[in-house]
Formats: C-alpha cells, sequence, structure tokens
C-alpha cells in the first residue's frame, strides 16, 4: 500500500479546501470518488482481506468517505453561493437611468373630454351616431323649424357653399337624420365638428358640440333636468350647483339654457363667470311638436328632450384652459400637458 | 335691448335690490348681460346760474363768472366754454366736488384770477363721449339742487340680451309687464291722451299690400317749431337706452319705440308729392336711405312711396330725401303694423339691421298702433308745438294677425313638466301674463294678447306655466326608460382602439380646420377639384381640405417653428371630395412624422425614421383588424416618387397611402426635414375580421432558411407572393431576416435571406419530404423571378 487511508483522506480534504471554483471541486470529486477514484479503489482492494478484516476495514473507509462527502457538499454550497454573489455583483446597474424605446404620446383634449361625455351617457344606453358636416339647409335649419328669414338665423353665423348647402351650425342635424331612419325609443348622442363663421378671443369658426336625445313615451320636462344634473356632476365628478334658465330655439319648447355654478371661483364671482358666479354650459329643451311633424313623428305618442353642449367650453373648464384658440393650433407644449 | 332702471321702475317698483331684480329677469327667461351705472361716479355738482360775466383781464378766451349755487353769495368761477352766458343754467363743480377720473376740484388761480369752482361740460361728468361747450341745463332747473338728483343719474343702465320669441319685451312697458307677473304686481300702462283734431288736413293712404301691411295709420302734424330742444329728461332716457338725441320730432319717434315697442317714422309733409302709397318695389327701383346708402330694390320689398317714388324701405328704414331736417314744419307721422313674414330677412338682405327692422320681424303688437301714435302726437306737440291733423287709418282687418285660443290639457301640463299643478294657480299666471284663459272640461282655452307671437301651440303655454313657476322649482326625476341591451359588433374596429394605438406608438392627436388655404391644398392635391366656401372666414380658410395633411403640415411647421425636431401627430375626421358633382365626405385617419425614429435617448443611437418605422406603425394598426392588406408602390403628386406605397385591401379597396412628403414640397413649405405621411380611408381600415379558429397541429413544424438572389426590380412582396402562389398545403409562415447587397452579390441584384416555416397536419414530414417541398418551391421562384439560390 502506497499511502494509508488517513493520508489519504487528509490530502482529499486539503485539495477539496483549496478548490477555487465548481469545476474545480468535481475534479476533486472524480479523483476520490469516481470509478477509478482513490476511494473507490480503497474500497476494491477489500476483497483481498478474509471476511473478519473486510467489515472492519470497510467500515473505516466508508467513515473516511462520509466524512469527504460532507466536506465536499459544505465546499460545493459555498462556492455556488460565492459564484451567485459575483454574478449579482457583476449584474448590478443604475437603475435611475431612464427607460429605453418608444414614447406613448396622447389624444387631444377634446377627445378626452368626448370620450368622458360619450362615456357617461353610453352608461344608460345612450347610442353614439356621427352626421355629416357639410349639411343641407333642410336638416340644419328647415326641419328643426328654423325657416329661411327667421330671426334665429341671425344667431347662426353660418357658412355657405350655395344658397341650400351649408357647413352644419350645431349638431342637432343629426337628430333629424336619426328620427327620419328610426323609430323610438331613441336615446342617441351625436358628438362633432360644427362652423360657425365667427372668429375672436373667445370664438373659433370650427368647434365641437354634443348633441344628445331622447325619445319615447311618457318623457318629461323633469326628465331632461335629471339626466342634465346628473350629467354635469358626473363629468365634474364633483356636487355641483346647477341651475335652469328659460330660453329659446326653435326646435324645443320649453327651452332652457344650464348655468353650472363656477368651478373656477366656486360661485364667489371672478372674471370667468363676469363675476355673476354662474357659468353658461348648454342649451337643452323638449322637442318641439313641429321637428316631431318633420320626421313624422307623433308628438301625441311620443315625447323627447334634446340639449347640446359646447366641448372645447367643458374642456376649458374641466382643464383651466383659458384660451380657446390653443385648442386648434397644435402646439406639442400644449398638447402633451394633456397626455 | 337696454333700458333704464328708474325709467322701469316709473312702471312697477317691486321692493328689491337691483341684482334681486336682474336675477329675477335672468331666471325668467329674459337674460341680463350686463348693468352699468347711468353716470360715472362723481360728486359735489350742483345746478348754477351764471349771474354776471366779464372779460378775464389777461385772457381772451376766459371769461369771469359770479355765479349762483344756492348759497347766500355766488362764487367767482372762470370759464373758458364758448356758450357760457348771463342767464344760463349749468352743472357746477364745487370746491371739494370729485369728477369722473378722480378729478378734485380745488381752489385756483387761472391767470391772475382766483376762481373757486368749474363749470362742466357732458363730458367731464362723464355723460357723453364729446361735448361742444357747456352742459345747458332748463331755464327753470332749480338752482343749487344737486346735479345727480336733478338729472336722475343715480340710476342703472340693464342690459337684456332677448331670444328671439320675446318681442313684447323690446320696450320698457314690456319688461314692466314681465316685472309685474314676476312680483304678483300692477303695473299701470303710459297714460295716452287723444289730441284734438286742429285743422282738417290729411294724407290719403292707399295700402296696395295688404298681407304686408294689415295697418297703416297716418296723421299731418302742421307748424312744429324744426328748432325745438329735445328736453333733458328725454336725451338721458334716450342716452340711456343706447339712442343717440338726434332733434326733437326723431328722438320722440325713437323715445316711443322704447317706451312701448312700436316703430314710427316722420317723413317732411313738404317733400311728398301726392298720396301715401305701401306697395312693393318695381323690380330695379332704387331708394337713398337715411344712412347715406342709396340701394336697388327687388319685387318682394316693400316701401313707402309717394305718388312720384320709393320714400323709405318699409319697416326698416327711412329715405333721406323725404327725412325731416332743421326746416321741417309739417310732420306726416306714420304708425303702422308691418307683418313679421314681410319684414324678416329684408334688412339683412340689403345689409342693414335697424331697431324698427329687429322689432317688426319679431313681432309687433298689432294692437298698439293707435295709442302710439297718440302718444307720439302728444309729445311732439308738446316739445316741438304744432296741431294735429285727423289719423288716417288703413285697416285691413283680415290680414291683421288673430290671435286664436290655444289648448292646453291639464293632463299633457303634467305630464310634460313631471308636477300637479292647483287649476287656481294656472288661471292665476295665465292672466297676469295677460291672457284670457276660459277653464274646460280637462284643461283650459287661452287666447294669448296682441304682443304676445309665440304662443301659438300648447307646448308654448307649458313653458310658460314653467317659466312663472320657475325652472328650478320644478322637479327632476332620475332616467326610467324602458332599456335595451347594447350592441357588441366585433366586425368593425372602434376608431378609439385604433387611436390609441397609434398613441402608444408615439403620435400625438392634432385637430386642425376643415377649412385650408387654397394654396396648400393645391399643392398637396392639385387633381381635387376645390371645394369653396362662399362666405370664408378669411382667404386662408377658404377651401375644404380634401386630404388631412394640409392642416398636419401646418400644424408641424408651427412646431418645428418652435424648436420642436421631432413632430408625430394624428387626426381623424372628415376629407371633402367634389366627384362627379356630388359631395363626399370621407371619414379618414391620417398621421405625419419627421425627425429621429425615437425621442433622443441614451443606449439607442439616434437616427432618422424612414419609410419602414412608419410602415411598422401602420402594420401594427392593421393587425388590430387583421386584414392582410399589400403596400404596393404607387404615383401620388404629395410624395416621392420612389418611397410611395398605396394601401390595397385584399379586396384591391384603395385604404389608403403611406409615404415621404416629395422633397420640392418640403422646400416649398418650409421643413428642412425628411416628412412622411398616411392616409387612410377608416371605413376600410376599421373592417375587421372576426378570427376563425383553426386546427392546431400535433406535429413538429420545420423552420429552413434561404438566401435567394433576386434582380434590384423585384419587390420582397413578389417573392413572397410567389411562394404563396404555390399553394402548398404546409406552408406556415415566411419571415424576410435579412436584405443584403454589395461584395459577393453581382451588381443590380439583391440578396434576400428568409425562413420558411412549414407543418403538417396528419404526420411528422420526413427529410426526403421537406426537400420535396423546398424543390418545388424554388423552382417557382426560379421560374417566375428568375431567383437563385446565393452560395
Amino acid at each position: 500500500m502506497s499511502a494509508t487511508l488517513e493520508e489519504i483522506l487528509a490530502q482529499a480534504l486539503q485539495q477539496l479546501r483549496d478548490a477555487q471554483d465548481l469545476n474545480q471541486l468535481d475534479l476533486v470529486r472524480i479523483h476520490y470518488l469516481g470509478k477509478k477514484g482513490l476511494f473507490t479503489l480503497q474500497m476494491k482492494e477489500l476483497g483481498a482481506l478474509d471476511p473478519d478484516q473486510r467489515r472492519a476495514a470497510g467500515q473505516v473507509i466508508n467513515q473516511a468517505k462520509d466524512q469527504f462527502q460532507e466536506q465536499l457538499e459544505a465546499k460545493k454550497v459555498d462556492l455556488e453561493s460565492a459564484a451567485l454573489e459575483a454574478r449579482l455583483a457583476s449584474e448590478s446597474i443604475d437603475v435611475t437611468q431612464p427607460g429605453r424605446g418608444q414614447t406613448v404620446a396622447g389624444l387631444h383634449p377634446v377627445t378626452t373630454t368626448l370620450r368622458r361625455i360619450s362615456k357617461i351617457f353610453a352608461s344608460v344606453g345612450f347610442q353614439v351616431v356621427e352626421g355629416p358636416e357639410i349639411e343641407d339647409d333642410y336638416h340644419n335649419f328647415e326641419a328643426l323649424n328654423i325657416p329661411a328669414h327667421h330671426p334665429a338665423r341671425a344667431m347662426h353665423d353660418t357658412f355657405y357653399f350655395d344658397a341650400h348647402t351649408v357647413l352644419r351650425t350645431h349638431t342637432s342635424p343629426v337628430q333629424i337624420r336619426v328620427m327620419e331612419s328610426e323609430k323610438p325609443p331613441l336615446k342617441v348622442i351625436a358628438p362633432g365638428r360644427v362652423y360657425r363663421c365667427d372668429s375672436d378671443i373667445t370664438h373659433t369658426p370650427m368647434f365641437h358640440q354634443v348633441e344628445g336625445f331622447l325619445v319615447d313615451t311618457d318623457v318629461s320636462f323633469a326628465d331632461l333636468k335629471g339626466v342634465v344634473y346628473e350629467f354635469l356632476r358626473a363629468f365634474f365628478e364633483k356636487d355641483i350647483q346647477v341651475r335652469f334658465r328659460p330660453s329659446y330655439f326653435p326646435f324645443t319648447e320649453p327651452s332652457a339654457e344650464v348655468d353650472i355654478e363656477c368651478v373656477m371661483c366656486g360661485g364667489e364671482g371672478c372674471r370667468v363667470c363676469s363675476h355673476t358666479g354662474w357659468l353658461e354650459v348648454m342649451g337643452c329643451g323638449m322637442i318641439h311638436p313641429e321637428v316631431f311633424k318633420a320626421v313624422n313623428i307623433d308628438s301625441e305618442t311620443y315625447s323627447g328632450f334634446a340639449f347640446g353642449m359646447g366641448v372645447e367650453r367643458l374642456a376649458m373648464l374641466r382643464y383651466g384652459i383659458n384660451d380657446l384658440r390653443l385648442f386648434f393650433e397644435n402646439d406639442l407644449k400644449f398638447l402633451e400637458q394633456f397626455n | 335691448m337696454q333700458i333704464s332702471e328708474a325709467w322701469l321702475r316709473e312702471y312697477v317698483n317691486p321692493a328689491i335690490s337691483t341684482e334681486q331684480l336682474v336675477e329675477q329677469l335672468t331666471m325668467a327667461g329674459l337674460e341680463v348681460d350686463s348693468i352699468t351705472p347711468a353716470a360715472a361716479q362723481f360728486s359735489g355738482v350742483v345746478v348754477g346760474e351764471v349771474l354776471a360775466m366779464e372779460q378775464h383781464p389777461d385772457a381772451d378766451r376766459l371769461r369771469v363768472c359770479q355765479v349762483a349755487v344756492g348759497e347766500a353769495e355766488p362764487l367767482q368761477i372762470v370759464c373758458g366754454a364758448s356758450n357760457v352766458r348771463v342767464g344760463l343754467r349749468i352743472p357746477a363743480a364745487l370746491i371739494g366736488a370729485v369728477l369722473p377720473g378722480d378729478f378734485k376740484i380745488k381752489k385756483s388761480k387761472l391767470r391772475g384770477v382766483e376762481s373757486f369752482g368749474m363749470l362742466c361740460s357732458e363730458k367731464e361728468l362723464g355723460l357723453a363721449a364729446e361735448a361742444n361747450g357747456l352742459m345747458e341745463l332748463a331755464a327753470d332747473a332749480p338752482v343749487g339742487i344737486d346735479i345727480r338728483e336733478y338729472l336722475s343719474l343715480n340710476d342703472n343702465i340693464i342690459e337684456v340680451d332677448l331670444t328671439p320669441n320675446r318681442a313684447d319685451c323690446l320696450s320698457v312697458e314690456g319688461i314692466a309687464r314681465e316685472v309685474a307677473v314676476l312680483n304678483k304686481m300692477d303695473w299701470s300702462a303710459t297714460q295716452v291722451e287723444k289730441a284734438a283734431v286742429a285743422h282738417t288736413g290729411t294724407l290719403t293712404v292707399s295700402v296696395k299690400a295688404t298681407d304686408a301691411c294689415p295697418r297703416y295709420l297716418g296723421r299731418l302734424i302742421k307748424g312744429v317749431n324744426p328748432k325745438a330742444e329735445t328736453p333733458l329728461w328725454m336725451q338721458e332716457r334716450l342716452r340711456r337706452s343706447g339712442v343717440r338725441s338726434l332733434s326733437a320730432i326723431v328722438d320722440v319717434t325713437n323715445y316711443v319705440l322704447i317706451e312701448l315697442g312700436q316703430p314710427l317714422h316722420a317723413f317732411d309733409a313738404a317733400k311728398l308729392s301726392g298720396n301715401i302709397n305701401v306697395r312693393y318695389a318695381q323690380n330695379g327701383e332704387s331708394v337713398a336711405l337715411l344712412n347715406g346708402q342709396t340701394i336697388k330694390l327687388d319685387s318682394e320689398t316693400l316701401v313707402i312711396a309717394d305718388d312720384k317714388q320709393a320714400l323709405a324701405l318699409a319697416g326698416v328704414m327711412g329715405g333721406s330725401e323725404s327725412a325731416v331736417s332743421d326746416n321741417t314744419q309739417d310732420v306726416f307721422l306714420e304708425c303702422a303694423f308691418f307683418s313679421p313674414r314681410s319684414i324678416a330677412g329684408k334688412a339683412r338682405n340689403y345689409g342693414l339691421h335697424t331697431d324698427s327692422s329687429h322689432r317688426f320681424e319679431r313681432g309687433v303688437d298689432p294692437t298698439l298702433q293707435e295709442r302710439a301714435i297718440e302718444r307720439a302726437t302728444q309729445l311732439i306737440i308738446e316739445i316741438a308745438g304744432g296741431s294735429a291733423g285727423a289719423i288716417t287709418d288703413v285697416t285691413t282687418a283680415s290680414t291683421l294677425p288673430q290671435r286664436t285660443a290655444v289648448i292646453l290639457r291639464k293632463q299633457r301640463l303634467e305630464k310634460t313638466l313631471g308636477i300637479a299643478f292647483m287649476d287656481d294657480q294656472v288661471v292665476d299666471i295665465f292672466q297676469r301674463l295677460g291672457m284670457s284663459a276660459q277653464t274646460q272640461q280637462d284643461g283650459w282655452s287661452v287666447t294669448p294678447p296682441g304682443c304676445r307671437f309665440d304662443i301659438a301651440i300648447e307646448a308654448d303655454l307649458i313653458e310658460e306655466i314653467a317659466r312663472i313657476v320657475g325652472y328650478n322649482n320644478l322637479p327632476n326625476s332620475s332616467l326610467l326608460m324602458r332599456s335595451e341591451l347594447g350592441k357588441a359588433t366585433e366586425a368593425v374596429l372602434e376608431l378609439d382602439r385604433a387611436k390609441d394605438l397609434l398613441v402608444d406608438r408615439g403620435y400625438q392627436e392634432a385637430i386642425t380646420y376643415s377649412f385650408v388655404d387654397e394654396e396648400i391644398q393645391q399643392a398637396v392635391a392639385p387633381d381635387d377639384e376645390l371645394v369653396r366656401l362662399k362666405n370664408p372666414i378669411s382667404a386662408d380658410l377658404s377651401i375644404m381640405r380634401s386630404t388631412l395633411w394640409c392642416g398636419l403640415l401646418k400644424a408641424a411647421l408651427h412646431n418645428t417653428n418652435r424648436q420642436q425636431n421631432r413632430v408625430r401627430f394624428f387626426e381623424s375626421g372628415l376629407r371633402f371630395i367634389n366627384k362627379d358633382g356630388s359631395m363626399q365626405q370621407q371619414k379618414m385617419l391620417s398621421g405625419l412624422a419627421l425627425g429621429s425614429a425615437y425621442s433622443e435617448q441614451w443606449g439607442i443611437s439616434t437616427r432618422k425614421a424612414d419609410f419602414f418605422d412608419i410602415k411598422a406603425d401602420l402594420e401594427s394598426l392593421f393587425a388590430l383588424t387583421g386584414c392582410n392588406v399589400q403596400f404596393v408602390p404607387g404615383k401620388h403628386s404629395a410624395l416621392h416618387p420612389g418611397q410611395t406605397a398605396e394601401i390595397l385591401s385584399p379586396q384591391d379597396e384603395k385604404i389608403g397611402w403611406l409615404g415621404m412628403l416629395h422633397p420640392t414640397l418640403e422646400k416649398q413649405l418650409g421643413f428642412d426635414t425628411q416628412v412622411f405621411l398616411f392616409e387612410l380611408d377608416q371605413d376600410l381600415l376599421l373592417n375587421k375580421q372576426i378570427p376563425k379558429f383553426k386546427q392546431l397541429s400535433k406535429y413538429p413544424s420545420v423552420r429552413r432558411d434561404l438566401a435567394l438572389i433576386v434582380k434590384e426590380e423585384v419587390a420582397v412582396s413578389e417573392i413572397i407572393n410567389c411562394i404563396k402562389s404555390c399553394a402548398e398545403p404546409t406552408l406556415q409562415d415566411i419571415v424576410i431576416f435579412d436584405i443584403y447587397r454589395g461584395k459577393g452579390v453581382e451588381e443590380g441584384n439583391k440578396s434576400v435571406a428568409l425562413s420558411i416555416i412549414i407543418q403538417d397536419f396528419s404526420q411528422t414530414l420526413t427529410d426526403s419530404e421537406i426537400d420535396a417541398i423546398f424543390n418545388r418551391l424554388l423552382e417557382t421562384l426560379t421560374t417566375k423571378i428568375s431567383a437563385k439560390l446565393r452560395d
């Protein structure tokens, strides 16, 4: 025998301690425990002893082997955790550096506002319908009980293409188009661009409106007030004061203008509300029997209400925008504020 | 319409503040726009009388006056006004007075002469913008009393924005009637006495157009003083109503218009030849108007004429030739009812708008004329003297508007407003509004007064009840409605989803005007017929866009001019195409991108976005709809001929365009970088394929890479289409992973590397089967597009 078991064990344990990484450790394992490993050879040599000695010697070898194996496992755990530490250290980054890739942009505040309005009404079953922007005189005026030379026409500064073709001055013609083709009950909102020949600090020649209407049996002014009231509170997400004032639109009777408590000053009075504490936000009323007549709906059986609001106005109040003209300049510095 | 609060309160004076009064009017539908003090703030000014006057020793233009101001001794005041004279009563500002503009009056010396106050003009008191000398007060103005009290300056001007239906409120009496109703008070109309007929002169009035002029009253007033001055109280009331004082006769007609709401016209009787005719104009006839304009009339215009010519545009404006002047001695006063239909739109057609046309086209009370002409007569004689002749009255009863009874059903009233009413309450409201209400079986029969043109149907009466009760005192109810389940259409992608995708890919939404500059429209789409507005707001907003690119390019320039070097916009909206005489309004989704592919950041080298970056954005849009579109080389006048793709649907419908802005346009419009544009037809874009399940294969797929050498002009899509044309049933996917030109590839050729993935549904493909498939594909590629395998 060239070396004693004690010497082999001592050497094996030393080599375990000296191993630098998992590869080296594996080589050590093979050197002692592999098919031709030193402990394996020791066991093979047992065959030469007589049975009594064999058992005792075998126990000694197994003890040495167990001891080695225990140390091997411990060393493996150590090395693995050291390797992990090293990897973690090498892979650490500055998490404060900005992320990479495409940047997200945003919707125009008018679109955001329209979407909110649509969502509120869609939740109670209103359908969104669109109509043409180049409109005929009949749908924009006549069918809405505004005959030629009606003084109300002076309130609409109309863009004309010819005597019978205009850019729609409001979204109300969609009301006519829907009622011409569909039968009540109807619950519709019609958002879109409208045009008036007017341009100054508080007017742009194009802006957006949302028309809404509801036709069914037994629709009352109380229903209109309720819907408008609930809508405004939902839109501004606030228990705001709302008031209804008698007004006049040829296509509704009774007609009302709707004011809300000034959202800028809370009704105290400020420049935005001309010190009245109130802001006019929409017009509404019960659909006029003449309008029902124009679309062949029996006004004895059915009644309905309609309302219309300016989208830019609502967006300005909601976001505190103070200049209407900004909406159509498309300055990124403006638009990005609403992303 | 603006009126004096003090004047209004002479008719009806509820015990409420100005603010409450204004709130009441607004909430009754007579929206008050503004309240302004009748006069600027000033104090310490009294009525003074010039007792004596002498020339200033050292100044030609100054006089030294002794002025009585109601104190024991007169004051010495130096004055430079040219109209100062002994006996004149004027506003005198005392020492300590504060005039508008915080101008304090102190004792002073003018060229060595002491002055203890200041004599004032209307301008200095803030009553007029300009003045010619001192304000001359009436000879009986009580000396020493405060001028604010004397002129009733502690008053407010209330401006009411009346809706077109409330013509009955276009007068002080009209608003007084409304205030009385709201406060449940009585009010008294102006007392008018009939003038004594003092001469026999009359003009014959012949009304030819009886439909348009159901009533015409005329009266000759002879021997008026043409130089008579309008009394101060009337001037003040006119001023507070926004009307300039002109001459006594004209002022009276304007005063009655504001007081009662009846327009009148005064002719100089000496300038009329023969009789008065109310008729339609002859085509081409012209009339010279008071405003200096001469207009050519059409045959639908109603005129007042004498036997010779048209004198006035009926109900709109008088003529200059027959107008009263400084020399007028005999006045012919006209007080008529013209039907709204005959006046409506006429003024506007001639570019005119007058207080008279404003009232006639909305409706003047047809029962008012006699009272109004008597009132005007009374005031003219009071102010300018003269004697009245008999009234010539030409009334065609059959064409006068008839106020017919309107039936209001109680059940309809309550159903519409959602609340029950006491019968007494309803009757009381109607009666206070001057309507007669007969109670019937199921409701009321209500007849409105002559002044209410807006009460014609049941709904009008319901509004009156609602208005007087107060809209805010009516109930609100929650939406109790039959509800139907909503739709969830799957074959159409929601536009919102497409917009969100563009936003997520870095495109900011823009909204640009639908009308654009002719120049940019012509530059971008020269072949589209111009759709031109007849009355544009300005030349640069006169053409309806035929592509959204016009507005997007302008918006991009707005930003590049403001140091933005990366701009990505999209817009959705209509474009307007005139095609074969019919107007098409097409919904489009368009976009623009310029500058770097990614916003500036670390770790990605900055490079300009190119065609394929934008194409990837569009491909992801089409991926949302599952629609297999084709990008084929195309020609578009606005786009670079080598970088233009037309986008076609599987059915070969033209969905839209993608390309680089033509370098010529890039330069012409003022860009200094490449601009990419796309425009898609929304209806075609949003057409969505509803997914249809396909069986999954249990067998492994095989991927093989091919490098093909093809001629430069063979498009990648041709290679792909060629492979697809083999109709190989196992073909799953084709991926292009490299395109190479240069060393190793002959000039004029390119190498396209692609991998083809195949998979069978019934078996694992064997090597020989795979080889056979690829040989077939290669053979087709060789025959159809002369592709060769790269060595």
